[in-house]
């Protein structure tokens, strides 16, 4: 392939669905959904085309406008910023054929279901500009995009709750992109650069740099609900209509910590310590307890797969700990690969099976007229393919062989055994248990006779479709991780761990 | 890849692909619902046969793919995953052809079928699992596929058996997972073969490999009911009779029972095993769960789980010819995990046929019932009859070779359990059958079913009496050379050889 | 020879304050309109930082790129508060609730 053309692929993958955006913005109201489709569609080619640049010439980077680092800004795409983008095609894409009869139907009841295209297009273009930037400042620019995109999703029905919930979503991002911002500052006040790769040059331990690089952690963190940063998500999550929770919940908290991520393993690097990388699991074993507690209590479906997202997105953040001790005393040692891969595949499988049982959920909904656990009687035989779908993203959260879910435990609790810090196998065996306990809770329920005889809405058959290849998808995902892995290669910080870690045998 | 290389996954898939396929269909699609499940059924069957044939003459089949990492996926053929898998397809056949009958006319058919044929794809698995962790996979696989099969009815009991149920595999499950990655750790993927990885590590390991030894019991221990884990077993008992028949016979339970011989044999091998101390205190918790479960049976009035008791403690007796060193015990082993498949499911069977045909689910209820369902009755004595040990039925010969092989094994006191056990068995199976030969009938029945003919349809009857015949004949010719014995003999002496 | 204390480490100073003090104002205040007020404060506090920034070097001509981020970063924040602002009013519209903690 020309490799000129390679570069354009990370600008390609951001200004299409900015450019979708904006059309389906300007159509009329009944055109938007039709032109959205489309819109999605090309993203998704976008997304594809960036993938494979990246699997044959390996990273690509694209200088915006011709000027280059360090006074112009530049998009950068490696594969853990590909697979990141492929999870959001893949994912966005489905939740897209779920929306379009969705908000056909939501549409006959008020809000303002017309806005969600624009908005969710937008939302799009911003989390692909976050997986591709390499400039601090950008960063902060498409996360405050992100959130902004992300709450008025959340609010779009318009109900009381809804805008309450999102109001205090809203708050909690800004507070905490201003404390990302302002250690952007920072950094900028040490080293008078913003591209991530020259900071990740010029920085050392500084108390300066500390400071800043905590700050940045904090605000992030905030963003990504990790325990006890958590308390706005639960009520956003579950408040908002089917499509825009799946994607809150698989897609945008990602976002976060995927930036967490690169600037903790690629920018900041000498900056980090054990303590923090063990403060880090610490907050992210209380969130998986806590959040798969929290889940089992609740008795409304949403609320109960919301504080779920708690949940397993603490498990991400056991990479930490497991990968700052080994990254900086033994750059070889041979469980890195298994962390990192189980944290990476943690992200992918819960997005994929959250996203699903959102969608699963949102059909039970719509059949039903409530979210309460105990009205889903009997819908393993009256709704069998969407049961179906919740049962598979349940058996991916819960980490059951074979799936997504079950190859990032598999790697996280390998990595603690080898690693030596095995107090945190503990943790993820608890909340596998906890897990288990609130998805056969409500499979349970779906297995029980209904108490009387209700009538069912119909439900197009679109919507139960994607959520089962959603489903489906989080379990195949754990079938094979060996091309999720090449990708993953591409410029990865553990490039020799990695390969190590192939050789096998300890 | 050749074709020799992909046989084992089409043997998986030959029970996957009719059980996704039958989630397609209508539910009124019997005719088309059958032809698919007889299809993967025989299909599944022929090509067992064939990789018979095959291995002896000294083919290999194989098959390996990377999952990603060091996780590797890997099913292989050995003498001893061809004897499980036999097993599991041949009382498939049946229990599907008993299924159809016993289930005609309800509800949700479509799920049950699709349900039934995947639990069998997971026991195939961990029949033909070439490593630990594929074994794993199957074995949470299975799990998850007979767990609707449990909630099957819907019923408030169900729903709590299936409760209780979950609890159990999925603690099990998790504690199998500890010590699966455990093992991993310590030496790789652990493959079947018995290249001794572990036993190069006993010098300076022997504590965790101890360790580990337990916590995988624990986790094998689950499925395989040993006391004191044995709790959901009585309970499961709720799910429709063909489901207790496959999962007390062949699925969940000797998923647990074959665990434990893979670990001992090749995961550890049997001289680690020793040297490390393991196998006596693995002979006494099978002792315990052998007297037990025969305790617990004597006093159950509900036929049922009077049934289920006696799986707690025939099951044990695997475990416990495993734990006694030598050829003659291991065989012994080997054979009753077919030996006890077979009587099981037939006694299971005929229960099924009397509270389908008459209502009866007490034992108390049986009085002169062998007048009414001779066919029936004979069957469960023939069963019963191998479960005490009586010659010339199956369940005599495994017995034979445990009592022989801890003679051999210098441990007396294991044949005196087996005598104690066998007598217990006598003290709970023959009441049965005695009330219903020669007690006089003293109850109206309530006749639920009639065929024209024979004393209830014959997809009840059949299954049951073939079975029955089954362990008459596996007893009678159990020295020739295809019979499971002398497959069993082979397996062990391949064991020992090494030595 | 420099002053002792340049006029940029007195607006980085005051930075800092102004942090804290947004910071306390949202976690701390109960009113919407307060706590929108309080990200405000925030931000004001980052420009000012990022302003100070511009002259941290002594050099003739302040540095052009932290200006530049300012102005940036002001579109957003505006767009941000105008946001949260017509949320809290469609919220007083609907519930007549100015605050988080009659929401139970």
């Amino acid at each position: 392939m020309n490799g000129e053309l390679t570069t354009l692929f990370p600008a390609l993958t951001v200004i299409t669905p900015i450019t979708g955006a904006v059309v389906v913005f300007l159509l009329p109201a009944r055109l938007r959904a039709r032109a959205g489709l489309p819109a999605a569609g090309f993203t998704v080619a976008a997304a594809i085309l960036l993938a494979w640049g990246v699997v044959t010439e390996g990273a690509v980077r694209h200088e915006l406008g011709g000027w280059g680092a360090p006074l112009g800004i530049d998009l950068h795409a490696d594969g853990l910023s590909s697979v990141f983008v492929l999870m959001t095609a893949a994912i966005g894409l489905l939740v897209s054929f779920y929306a379009k009869p969705f908000f056909a139907l939501a549409g006959e009841k008020g809000g303002a279901s017309e806005l969600f295209w624009p908005l969710w297009l937008f939302l799009w273009a911003s989390l692909n500009g976050l997986f591709l930037s390499s400039d601090l400042f950008n960063l902060y620019v498409t996360i405050e995009v992100m959130g902004l995109a992300a709450v008025a999703l959340a609010v779009l029905s318009g109900r009381p709750p809804a805008l309450v919930a999102g109001l205090r979503y809203l708050l909690a991002a800004l507070g905490g992109s201003m404390a990302y911002l302002m250690g952007v500052a920072l950094v900028y006040g040490e080293v008078s650069t913003l591209d991530l790769g020259l900071v990740s040059e010029a920085v050392e331990g500084s108390p300066a740099i500390r400071v800043a690089f905590g700050l940045m952690i904090a605000g992030l963190l905030v963003k990504t609900a990790v325990f006890p940063l958590h308390f706005w998500l639960p009520a956003a999550h579950s408040s908002a209509q089917a499509p825009v929770s799946a994607i809150l919940s698989a897609l945008v908290v990602k976002a976060s910590f995927y930036l967490i991520l690169r600037l903790w393993v690629d920018v900041f690097d000498v900056a980090v310590t054990v303590a923090a990388g063990q403060a880090l699991g610490v907050l992210g074993s209380a969130a998986v307890i806590w959040g798969s507690y929290q889940a089992l209590r609740q008795r409304r479906l949403k609320l109960m797969v919301a504080h779920s997202t708690v949940g397993q997105i603490g498990y991400m953040f056991l990479l930490f700990p497991l990968i700052t001790i080994g990254y900086r005393e033994a750059a070889d040692a041979p469980w890195l690969a298994h962390a990192w891969t189980g944290g990476i595949y943690q992200a992918l499988a819960h997005g994929f099976a959250k996203a699903s049982m959102f969608l699963a959920v949102g059909v039970f909904v719509l059949a039903v007229g409530n979210d309460d656990r105990r009205s889903i009687g009997d819908l393993v035989a009256r709704l069998p393919m969407t049961t179906f779908a919740l049962a598979l993203a349940g058996i991916s959260l819960i980490g059951l062989p074979p799936s997504g879910g079950f190859v990032a435990k598999w790697m996280l609790l390998k990595a603690t055994f080898s690693s030596g810090q095995w107090w945190w196998a503990p943790v993820i065996l608890t909340g596998s248990f906890l897990t288990a306990g609130y998805v056969f809770m409500v499979l349970r329920q779906a297995f029980a006779p209904a108490g009387k005889p209700i009538e069912l809405n119909p439900v197009p058959r679109t919507m139960e479709v994607t959520a089962l290849l959603l489903g489906a998808t989080a379990i195949l995902i754990g079938l094979r991780a060996e091309e999720v892995l090449i990708l993953l290669d591409v410029g990865a910080p553990f490039d020799e761990a990695v390969e190590a870690g192939e050789g096998g045998e300890p | 890849m050749t074709l020799n290389e992909w046989l084992p996954l089409i043997i998986v898939a030959s029970s996957l692909a009719p059980g996704l396929a039958i989630f397609f269909l209508a539910e009124n699609q019997v005719a088309a619902r059958t032809t698919l499940n007889m299809f993967g059924a025989v299909l599944k069957l022929v090509l067992i046969l064939v990789v018979y044939l095959g291995i002896l003459q000294g083919n290999e089949y194989e098959f390996r793919y990377d999952i990603g990492v060091d996780l590797e996926f890997s099913l292989r053929v050995d003498l001893l995953s061809l004897l499980f898998a036999t097993l599991s397809s041949i009382l498939w056949v049946v229990t599907t052809i008993y299924a159809i009958g016993y289930l005609e006319g309800s509800r949700y058919r479509r799920r049950f079928f699709g349900f039934f044929s995947i639990c069998v794809t997971a026991s195939t698995g961990i029949a033909l699992s070439g490593n630990m962790v594929t074994f794993f996979i199957f074995y949470e696989f299975l799990t998850l596929a007979t767990y609707p099969l449990v909630v099957h009815r819907g019923t408030e009991e169900a729903l709590q058996a299936g409760r209780t149920y979950l609890w159990y595999t999925i603690g099990g499950g998790t504690v199998l997972f500890v010590g699966v990655v455990w093992l991993f750790v310590l030496g790789g993927s652990m493959e079947f073969d018995r290249t001794g990885v572990l036993a190069e590590l006993a010098d300076e390991h022997s504590l965790q490999l101890r360790l580990l030894f337990w916590v995988l019991i624990a986790g094998l221990g689950v499925k395989a009911a040993l006391v004191p884990l044995h709790g959901w077993l009585p309970v499961a008992m709720v799910a429709p009779a063909p489901v207790s028949a496959l999962l007390h016979a062949v699925a969940v339970v000797k998923a647990g029972a074959f665990g434990i011989v893979r670990l001992v044999y090749d995961v550890y091998g049997i001289d680690l095993a020793d040297l490390l101390g393991l196998l006596t205190p693995l002979a006494v918790i099978a002792t315990i769960t052998i007297l037990y479960g025969s305790l617990r049976a004597l006093v159950q009035d509900d036929l049922k789980r009077r049934l289920a008791y006696s799986t707690v403690s025939q099951l044990a007796y695997i475990t416990l010819g495993t734990a006694t060193l030598g050829v003659t015990a291991s065989a012994g082993a080997l054979v009753h995990l077919v030996h006890q498949g077979v009587m099981k499911i037939t006694l299971f069977f005929c229960a099924g046929n009397l509270a389908e045909t008459l209502g009866i689910h007490k034992i108390s209820e049986l009085n002169g019932v062998g007048r009414r369902m001779p066919l029936t009755m004979a069957a469960f004595t023939i069963a019963a009859f191998g479960m005490i040990g009586l010659p010339p039925i199956a369940g005599f010969v495994s017995k034979w070779y445990l009592g022989l092989g801890s003679l051999e094994a210098g441990h007396p006191w294991i044949l005196a359990v087996l005598l104690t056990s066998s007598a217990l068995n006598a003290a709970y199976f023959l009441p049965i059958v005695h009330a219903a030969w020669f007690r006089e009938p003293d109850r109206e029945w309530d006749v639920k079913r009639r065929a024209r003919f024979l004393e209830t349809p014959w997809t009840l009857l059949g299954p049951a009496v073939a079975t029955a015949t089954l362990s008459l004949a596996i007893g009678l010719f159990a020295i020739t050379p295809w019979s499971p014995l002398e497959m069993a003999r082979q397996i062990a002496e391949t064991w020992y050889s090494e030595r | 020879m420099t002053a002792p204390v340049e006029s940029y480490q007195i607006y980085a100073v005051t930075a800092g304050i102004l942090f804290s003090m947004g910071l306390a104002g949202l976690f701390l205040c109960g009113h919407f309109f307060k706590k929108i007020i309080a990200t405000k404060i925030l931000g004001t506090a980052v420009f000012l930082l990022f302003i100070s920034l511009a002259k941290r070097d002594f050099v003739e001509f302040a540095d052009p790129v932290p200006h530049a981020m300012v102005i940036t970063g002001i579109v957003v924040a505006v767009s941000a508060g105008a946001f949260a602002l017509a949320l809290a009013r469609r919220i007083w519209n609907e519930t007549g609730r100015s605050t988080f903690e009659d929401s139970q």
